[in-house]
């Protein structure tokens, strides 16, 4: 078992070599509406999922089925009507520092350089490390992710998958356990989205966390996740769990062969089912 | 050499513009009390030059400290109303409605109500032109901020003010110096009606009172010119100032 005393501490995960069974992300029975001036919207129900420590897993349903509001209540942004939500086994009430977040939207500080947006989490979680040591690697993962020379430029001088790769960046430069990604790669083009796929596991391979990450791209799905969630129609719950453990990092060429086309067409059903357009 | 380029076509505006002006006045042979010409107005600019400095710095500092009172109220009831929905509701129709308040009525009224405190007075009036822009601007900026913004830092635990100081105040900073622009202009209105409308014998208005009476018509647009200067001067100190503090919200030249 991967000692995970120190969240600061920890391995990189495929260096590890182990495939964690402990689970570190427990949703069980959730249950969740949000109230609005004609009522109650019910978004989630009975909902339980758990993600094993080290994995990555891919949620996928149809728009508008509650899977941001699944992100807020894992950050602890949001506190469940019903049904509890745990890291390591203890309850979720409120936020804590060992999650990270990217969303569609990369929100990086356009008064900043990209150098400084990286490090801003390192300013609000409590920690030892010295301005030199932060720098030290916030300046290491903008290597791994390909920004290396864009460290003082201006987020407004970047393309949009620059700023992404900057947005994952800042999202893991405190070594957070848990990392929460809605839909990072959404507004971006496919060739670009791609890159990005690839630098995810890259990331991978060098630091460890459990990813969890909201998406509507089925490719991205099978060839990121370990586990692909598809959510039913709201009010959200499991309907289906695709099994597709990885033992290092994938190639694209992985998503063109014949298991990968059949994993894709479960998927595309399961999602058809959720929409409510063909039955299981 | 790229300073010079960048100041030479404002004088050269300002210099055709006098040019302009000179030659209205001498083709349509207008008296000075009628339009006096750019010509007329500098010696009675010379006459009087160092009663020009000195009440051009009474109307300065008091233009200048009205406007800091307007950005520190200011800013404080944008933040109320940038931060809570029902302050905003609950402020907005009071805000529009004593905005709506000509000044020029305010004036005696607080001339009244603080009798012989003149510089107060002055301070008040263009503290009260002026501090409507920036509460309305801060409240927008904060109140717009997306929530994504705010969920970065609360899902590491931040607390309101660090977010507030981290995230919420340097991005308001742009619509901040917007408004201060329209502020500082506003500010020089209200000192103004207050020098003329109530006159203590101070400020620059009382200078343009003083040339009604004496029917010294050149005197009464050299005053203008010397608040169109003083107007200007203010205006490029915020430019500077919104340079140093919000120069990143400026598009590089492509």
């Amino acid at each position: 078992m991967l000692n995970t005393a120190s969240a600061l501490a920890r391995g990189p995960f495929f260096a590890s070599g182990a495939w964690m069974t402990e689970s570190l992300i427990d949703i069980a029975h959730v249950t969740h509406a949000y109230q609005t001036e004609t009522g109650s919207v019910p978004v989630l129900n009975d909902l339980t999922l758990s993600c094993a420590e080290g994995t990555f897993t891919a949620v996928v349903g149809p728009s508008g089925c509650g899977k941001s509001t699944l992100t807020r209540l894992i950050a602890g942004l949001m506190i469940p009507d019903e049904g509890v939500v745990s890291l390591h086994g203890e309850r979720v009430t409120s936020p804590r520092s060992t999650v990270g977040m990217a969303f569609q939207n990369p929100v990086l500080l356009e008064w900043r350089t990209i150098l400084d947006n990286v490090l801003l989490p390192l300013e609000i979680v409590p920690n030892a490390l010295s301005r030199k040591d932060r720098e030290a690697r916030a300046m290491d993962l903008l290597k791994l992710v390909g920004l290396e020379g864009f460290e003082s430029k201006r987020p407004s001088e970047l393309s949009g998958g620059m700023r992404q790769r900057a947005s994952l960046c800042r999202a893991i430069v405190h070594r957070p356990e848990v990392l929460i990604l809605d839909e990072p790669f959404g507004a971006l083009d496919a060739f670009t989205r791609e890159d990005l796929w690839q630098t995810m596991h890259n990331l991978r391979a060098e630091e460890s966390f459990t990813c969890l990450l909201i998406t509507h791209d089925l490719r991205e799905s099978v060839f990121l996740a370990d586990q692909v969630i598809v959510l039913s129609g709201r009010p959200a719950t499991v309907q289906y769990t695709l099994d597709n453990p990885m033992s290092g990092p994938r190639s694209l060429d992985e998503l063109y062969t014949p298991e990968a086309a059949e994993k894709l067409a479960i998927l595309r059903h399961e999602i058809q089912v959720a929409q409510g357009r063909e039955v299981a | 050499m790229r300073s010079l380029r960048k100041i030479w076509p404002p004088l050269a505006a300002i210099l055709v513009f006098l040019v302009f002006w000179e030659w209205l006045v001498w083709v349509n042979g207008w008296p000075n009390y009628k339009m006096a010409s750019p010509s007329d107005i500098w010696p009675a600019f010379w006459k009087f030059r160092w009663l020009f400095l000195e009440y051009g710095w009474q109307t300065l500092w008091r233009t200048v400290v009205g406007l800091l009172l307007a950005v520190v109220v200011g800013a404080g009831i944008g933040m109320i109303m940038g931060f809570s929905k029902t302050m905003r509701d609950a402020l907005y129709p009071l805000l529009v409605g004593f905005n709506a308040i000509p000044k020029a009525t305010v004036v005696p009224v607080i001339a009244l109500m603080f009798v012989g405190a003149h510089d107060f007075n002055t301070i008040l009036i263009a503290f009260m032109i002026s501090f409507f822009p920036i509460a309305v601007s801060i409240s927008i900026g904060l109140s717009t901020l997306e929530p994504e913004y705010r969920d970065i830092l609360r899902s590491l635990g931040a607390s309101n003010f660090t977010i507030f100081r981290k995230i919420a105040l340097p991005k308001t900073l742009p619509e901040f110096f917007g408004a201060l622009k329209v502020s500082v202009t506003l500010a020089f209105i209200g000192t103004n009606l207050m020098e003329i409308v109530e006159p203590h014998g101070r400020g620059l208005g009382h200078l343009f009172d003083s040339g009604k009476i004496s029917a010294d018509y050149p005197l009464m647009f050299a005053v203008l010119i010397a608040l169109a200067v003083l107007g200007i001067v203010l205006f490029y100190v915020v430019v500077v100032l919104e340079r140093i503090f919000a120069g990143w919200a400026e598009r590089q030249e492509t």
